[in-house]
């Protein structure tokens, strides 16, 4: 059991195992989003309040789950790159906090474009955009930090301590500003007091959440094998690899 | 076996460095001193945040209704930023001249060495910003009844900012410009001690209470205490050694 885990710290292994895996989850991925959404945009009911718009769901809260799991499995995979040395485990990081910015920038956009039917504007200093908003500023010190470094071992280090950092900071932050806005809460209508979802609509939902974390899986895959062919470029494997390509 | 148990305290007599109360205390005099000798770089944060605070009755209205309306958020976002101005030099000099060096390899756990810098910096820049805050409260129009609390909000709060400030300034020692860095990395961080300590001002204005809110920026302060000086250290490491 141990060895096995052992065996995915090694990045020759990792490229080996994950070009088996990659293309499942590009499968599912793709399956699951294309069924997602013209089920979602093309056969569940509009809603009775706010009509067809409310559509923006099948995008919005998938894009919303994953800028804080992203978060979260970065923070983890520093941690394991600190506590065990694991340096596979900081390519991961390294690719999933621009991953993780781009799914809180949609996040972020489509809860502007949804605000503008709902709430008549673009922008509300509403508790959860306002988290939102908070997050990118996290994942954008991650990635500034992480760039800052002359070294590239200093740099994974320093990205490292800033998100286990920040991943403890999450909640106190998340829960603070909850708090400020129901201290400040306009009297509009809130996301929050709507009537639970029927089955027809949250089922497309849950596909779409599912097909976006199979994105997120395939996409890191992806991206850490050619981190891993970046960072080991002078190794002997990598070397007899472009020397079989050819 | 007795002349064991004998000899080992004798070589802990010998061999034994300061204790961890001495090395602490010796590094925040240390610093102190080294703070006093700067007295310029001492006042600046003060009059940023004086030169702050004026900026706003110009840009925004000098009516006195409007002004109390905004003050309590605007004295803490000024103190605030006073405070992070002044967080960047907080390694900067002990990590040109070395002396970060010679902590790092003191028989005493860099934390508490770490955490003896970040007190230094506290007595001399966030209790001067909160002593002063009051001041700046009367030009704005900050109504009666808020100050106490303000004073004290301000006390807590700004120890919690000196503390995760560390964090981003041992993280960004190392670089050359770290200075605009430093504050992406924690302005982010400083959302909840900024939420609290205005709340806490803002209560006290309405005549509710405000201990929850002071109770918040307690656990706060508490929460940091416990683990921004291992993550102060680690950062340090990691600053030094690359």
């Amino acid at each position: 059991m141990w060895t096995f885990i052992h065996k995915w710290g090694s990045p020759k292994w990792f490229y080996a195992m994950s070009a088996r895996l990659q293309p499942w989850c590009w499968a599912a991925a793709l399956m699951l989003i294309a069924l997602g959404t013209v089920w979602g945009l093309g056969f569940a009911p509009a809603d009775y309040q706010q009509g067809n718009s409310f559509r923006i769901i099948y995008v919005h809260v998938p894009a919303a789950f994953l800028a804080q799991s992203v978060f979260v499995s970065m923070a983890a995979a520093s941690l394991v790159f600190m506590v065990w040395k694991i340096k596979v485990a900081d390519m991961a990081a390294t690719v999933m906090a621009p991953f993780g910015a781009v799914m809180t920038f949609v996040a972020l956009f489509s809860g502007a474009v949804w605000g503008v039917p709902t709430w008549g504007t673009w922008w509300m200093w509403d508790a959860r955009l306002t988290s939102m908003l908070i997050l990118l500023f996290l994942y954008l010190g991650v990635i500034a930090l992480r760039g800052a470094f002359a070294s590239r071992d200093g740099g994974s280090k320093a990205a490292s301590v800033l998100a286990m950092v920040g991943v403890i900071n999450i909640p106190i932050i998340k829960y603070s500003v909850d708090w400020w806005f129901t201290l400040h809460q306009p009297s509009t209508f809130s996301v929050t007091s709507r009537p639970a979802m029927p089955v027809e609509m949250w089922l497309p939902l849950l596909i779409m959440v599912l097909g976006f974390y199979c994105f997120f899986i395939a996409l890191t895959l992806m991206r850490t094998r050619s981190e891993i062919l970046r960072r080991e470029i002078n190794k002997r494997w990598v070397i007899d690899l472009a020397r079989e390509m050819r | 076996m007795t002349q064991g148990q004998k000899a080992t305290p004798a070589i802990a007599e010998t061999a034994r460095p300061g204790g961890l109360w001495i090395a602490f205390t010796a590094t925040l005099k240390r610093d102190m001193t080294l703070m006093f000798r700067r007295r310029g770089e001492l006042i600046n944060p003060l009059v940023f945040f004086a030169l702050v605070i004026t900026l706003f009755p110009i840009g925004i209205s000098p009516e006195r209704e409007v002004l109390a309306l905004i003050a309590p958020g605007l004295l803490w976002v000024a103190a605030l930023l006073a405070a992070l101005l002044s967080l960047d030099s907080l390694f900067r000099t002990d990590y040109d001249d070395g002396s970060l060096e010679q902590m790092l390899l003191a028989p005493q756990p860099l934390a508490a060495l770490g955490l003896a810098k970040v007190v230094a910096h506290w007595l001399l820049t966030g209790l001067p910003l909160a002593l002063v805050a009051p001041l700046l409260g009367v030009m704005l129009a900050l109504p009666a009844g808020s100050y106490g609390v303000l004073v004290l909000a301000l006390l807590l709060g700004s120890a919690s900012l000196s503390l995760m400030g560390a964090i981003g300034a041992a993280l960004t020692v190392g670089i050359a410009r770290g200075g605009v860095l430093l504050s992406l990395l924690i302005l982010p961080l400083y959302i909840p001690v900024l939420i609290f300590g205005v709340g806490a001002v803002q209560a006290a204005i309405i005549g509710e209470g405000v201990a929850a809110h002071l109770a918040m920026l307690g656990a706060l302060l508490a929460a940091s205490l416990l683990l921004a000086p291992w993550a102060i250290a680690a950062s340090l490491r990691i600053s030094i050694n690359g």
